[in-house]
């Protein structure tokens, strides 16, 4: 053990060289989505340090693609509703269905724009933590603004993120504060913050979830303008016990009770560690950054910086140990190609029909992801996405069926995909004429001649299973590259 | 030669003697015996599902949502069904329905993830398994070696009790769909590497061999309902029609997480489940499957007897679930709920979940029960004799 110890202490030195494009391409992939050759070039000449500081100090807390214009928009409340017709509300349905499509593409768009796809990684591990979904939130722009917060915090503190979130409007619809009152308290927020969001199952009572329900009473809507209303009249303000702290608690109090806990910070540790490093976390690691990360007040660079340093990340083990989600396969695989794509909703279309369908998680507790998100179905779909895209010239002809046919491929599969309209399938159609692959461009980014060695270590992260014959073009081995096996993993 | 078929062909005379009751008349067990599972998401409301009407104690808890005595279905002095369930009656009369009453486990988890968990898994409350109890099934006690898949999940991709490295499982959206793609995968050999990758393999071997066999493309005379769930149940038919060879078919039916103004989303998912089941058995019935085809439903968890303040019902624990097929004995199972004996505002459990997977793998499927589920579960008198 203390030999260990003093291997572990020895390996700042013996990082201190350039790291290599393998190892380029295991840091990007993970803290990224995907990563061009000339990305990888470069963080391949740098030490392993230099390279994490880079990746953090370049987050930012804003997106830089502009949102949908109805953002802006006030919302028709629902007291507007509820003496509308049943075709105004059929048309309130509608434009919010077609809301939904913007966004999701304007946040597609997003990640393929960002220059800092940590930040975007982030924000999408925290929609998947702090989960709501546009099923039952119903409203458009509340999903954006929970978006926006979810970026602004992405890599800042986790304590005020958690704080945002518990008066978060799209929250408060989705875990319905809105009818949390005193005298009938409903325990959804209060439970799924415990189990979900800080301590996890295990680390709380039931007595627990009952008292810090009452705690939340009162946290409200104002129904005319879709923000955040405390009421004082709804709030419970008498005496609470909460994992053994007593007091006349209100629901920030609780809050800080949940971080307070050593529980709290080892249960966000290791989910971070399941999404950047390998699906078994280390409890010995994930408590040591947890003592970290809580003495930091919850600075989400700290957690970050400790995991992508960890020897684990790094470890051969750790290399092909996790699955791509459908998000990390399809802008991966267009950053890391450097496609040009017009208007990115087909994008959204093809993930939600592997599975994630973005800002409509299945439930409270996220996607399971891992390899819960590789079935035959789901691996079919990857697979075919894989040979439409490299095969440019089939778009346009495979294009109007899919469009013509809802339910018929993948992009009808799409959860909405049917109730686009003709305007919106017209749109997927246009968009999928705008998707471009320039081999020759992308090829140009190695030293000629390419080897097939050369496209392996950029694009896979380990040997194919399939072996490729010898005589395949550049061309056609980055096709057979994306249909292997290891293509689904990082 | 299995055990039963080597004592029989050593003491023919006294085979009789020796073994369990050879169900005659009745069930033949054996993996040509189909399960279909309805998992029921979110957590059903089986007080408004199977309403005990004559108990006034049921009206006090419910002033706002419950189900007013002339509107229920009515099927015996004290018990009724909610009158979006009426596409059952025929069943119930045919007496092919049972309704078991009061299923649940012991320390309950009021979480949704963690109690399904226990469900999928056959564990006991606070024991942690890995493997679906499906899955652990077909790992002890394999399935005929010309069987295209242990398990078919349709319609999600969560593959449930199938999950785990035991089943040869197939999750699938349509079959047609399904066979449309399925030209682009192909078997391959596992070299080592991660975990990850071995699934990756897995998933790929299984996609090819379930591809093989599951053709289904028979013209039902049945009309399936329109929506996901009459969907899934048309492609179930269809997996059954193609007659590959497959054990367990999974469906679920998705929203019954019913915490606000749920009457009108109750009754509809209801409505939903009953339609579909009635296609089901229409179908199976065209097929001559009906009589070996044994339907369960399962959820997390009922709802708490009181309803909330927000017209809705909250996390629960002891709940009624449907057994249906043409060999199902149909009838009232299990002690009615005790709204008078509540523990912590919610209904004591009277029948183990477990007794009811155990029917399944002995009476069912005639495979030991105990060593799947990890200790002795009595089965129920659900089967005809």
């Amino acid at each position: 053990m203390r030999l260990l110890a003093s291997l572990a202490l020895a390996v700042p030195l013996a990082v201190q060289a350039a790291m290599g494009p393998d190892d380029a391409r295991h840091l990007l992939n993970r803290a990224g989505f995907g990563a061009t050759p000339r990305e990888i070039a470069e963080y391949a000449a740098l030490e392993r340090t230099q390279a994490v500081e880079r990746l953090l100090a370049g987050t930012g807390g804003a997106a830089v693609t502009a949102p949908p214009q109805w953002v802006r928009e006030p919302i028709t409340p629902p007291r507007a509703l509820r003496g509308a017709t049943k075709e105004e509300r059929q048309a309130f349905l509608a434009q919010e269905i077609g809301r939904s499509f913007d966004l999701r593409a304007w946040w597609i768009g997003e990640m393929l724009a960002t220059p800092s796809p940590l930040t975007e990684r982030m924000t999408l591990f925290w929609h998947n933590h702090f989960v709501s979904s546009q099923q039952k939130v119903r409203y458009a722009r509340l999903m954006y603004e929970q978006n926006v917060l979810l970026r602004r915090h992405a890599t800042g503190s986790f304590a005020a993120l958690l704080h945002a979130v518990a008066r978060d409007p799209a929250m408060i619809v989705y875990l319905d504060s809105a009818s949390n009152r005193k005298g009938s308290p409903n325990e959804n927020f209060a439970r799924e913050v415990m189990e979900l969001f800080t301590l996890g199952e295990g680390h709380y009572a039931e007595q627990d979830v009952r008292e810090a329900a009452r705690a939340f009473t009162g946290w409200s809507l104002d129904l005319d303008t879709g923000a955040f209303r405390f009421r004082p009249f709804l709030h419970d303000a008498g005496a609470k016990t909460v994992l053994g702290r007593s007091g006349n608690f209100d629901g920030d109090e609780v809050l800080d009770i949940l971080l307070a806990q050593r529980a709290t910070a080892e249960f966000v540790v290791a989910k971070l560690w399941r999404e950047f490093v390998s699906p078994e976390p280390d409890p010995q690691a994930v408590q040591r950054i947890a003592a970290r990360f809580r003495a930091a007040r919850y600075d989400l660079k700290v957690a970050l910086r400790e995991l992508f340093l960890a020897e684990a990340f790094w470890a051969a083990g750790s290399r092909a140990a996790l699955v791509k989600s459908p998000v990390d396969l399809v802008v991966g695989t267009l950053r890391a190609l450097e496609f040009q794509v017009g208007d990115p909703l087909p994008f959204a279309l093809v993930t939600a029909g592997l599975g994630q369908n973005l800002f409509a998680p299945p439930n409270v507790k996220g996607w399971p992801g891992g390899e819960a998100w590789i079935n035959s179905s789901t691996l079919l779909g990857r697979k075919q996405f894989a040979e439409r895209i490299f095969r440019a010239e089939e778009m346009p002809r495979m294009a109007p069926a899919a469009a013509r046919r809802p339910g018929a491929g993948e992009l009808g599969r799409a959860p909405g995909f049917g109730r686009m309209g003709e305007e919106g399938r017209a749109r997927v159609l246009r968009a999928l004429g705008e998707i471009h692959f320039d081999p020759q461009r992308w090829l140009g980014a190695f030293h000629a001649p390419v080897s097939q060695a050369d496209l392996e270590r950029a694009l896979l992260a380990r040997a194919p299973i399939v072996a490729l014959p010898p005589e395949a073009t550049p061309r056609e081995t980055i096709r057979l590259l994306a249909l292997d096996p290891v293509y689904q993993l990082k | 030669m299995n055990r039963r078929e080597f004592l029989c062909a050593c003491a023919a005379a006294s085979c009789a003697a020796i073994l369990p009751r050879p169900a005659a008349a009745g069930v033949t067990p054996g993996y040509r015996n189909l399960l279909v599972l309805v998992e029921l998401k979110g957590g059903n409301d089986g007080l408004n599902t199977v309403v005990p009407y004559a108990d006034p104690a049921y009206y006090a808890l419910r002033p706002r949502i419950a189900i007013a005595r002339d509107q229920v279905l009515q099927l015996d002095a004290r018990t009724g069904l909610h009158p979006a369930l009426a596409p059952l009656l025929p069943l119930w009369q045919a007496r092919e329905l049972a309704l078991v009453q009061g299923v649940g486990y012991a320390r309950p988890n009021l979480s949704h993830f963690r109690s399904i968990e226990i469900w999928d898994t056959a564990s006991a409350s606070e024991e942690i398994l890995a493997d679906g109890w499906l899955a652990r099934a077909f790992a002890a006690h394999p399935t005929p070696r010309g069987f295209a898949a242990d398990g078919v999940v349709v319609g999600a991709s969560d593959l449930g009790p199938l999950a785990g490295t035991g089943a040869r499982a197939v999750a699938l959206a349509s079959t047609a769909q399904f066979q449309r793609q399925a030209k682009l995968a192909q078997p391959l050999e596992a070299p080592g590497g991660t975990r990850a990758l071995a699934h990756l393999l897995k998933v790929e071997a299984d996609v090819a061999r379930a591809a093989a066999g599951l053709q289904g493309d028979h013209a039902f005379r049945t009309a399936f309902p329109q929506g996901a769930f009459g969907q899934a149940v048309r492609t179930a038919a269809q997996v059954v029609a193609a007659n590959a060879g497959v054990a367990a078919v999974h469906l679920g039916l998705n929203g019954f997480d019913t915490h606000q103004n749920q009457s009108g989303v109750h009754a509809n998912l209801l409505r939903q489940l009953a339609e579909g089941l009635a296609a089901l058995r229409g179908a199976l019935v065209e097929l001559d499957r009906w009589g070996s085809t044994l339907v369960l439903t399962y959820a997390e968890f009922g709802r708490r007897p009181q309803e909330n303040g927000s017209g809705g019902t909250d996390h629960g624990t002891a709940n009624v679930h449907f057994a249906l097929g043409g060999a199902v004995r149909g009838g009232l199972v299990g002690p009615a709920p005790r709204l008078d004996r509540l523990e912590g505002g919610n209904l004591a459990h009277g029948i183990e979940f477990r007794s009811l997977y155990a029917t399944v793998l002995e009476r069912w499927w005639g495979v030991p029960a105990s060593g799947v589920l990890g200790g002795r579960f009595a089965p129920l008198d659900l089967l005809k004799a």
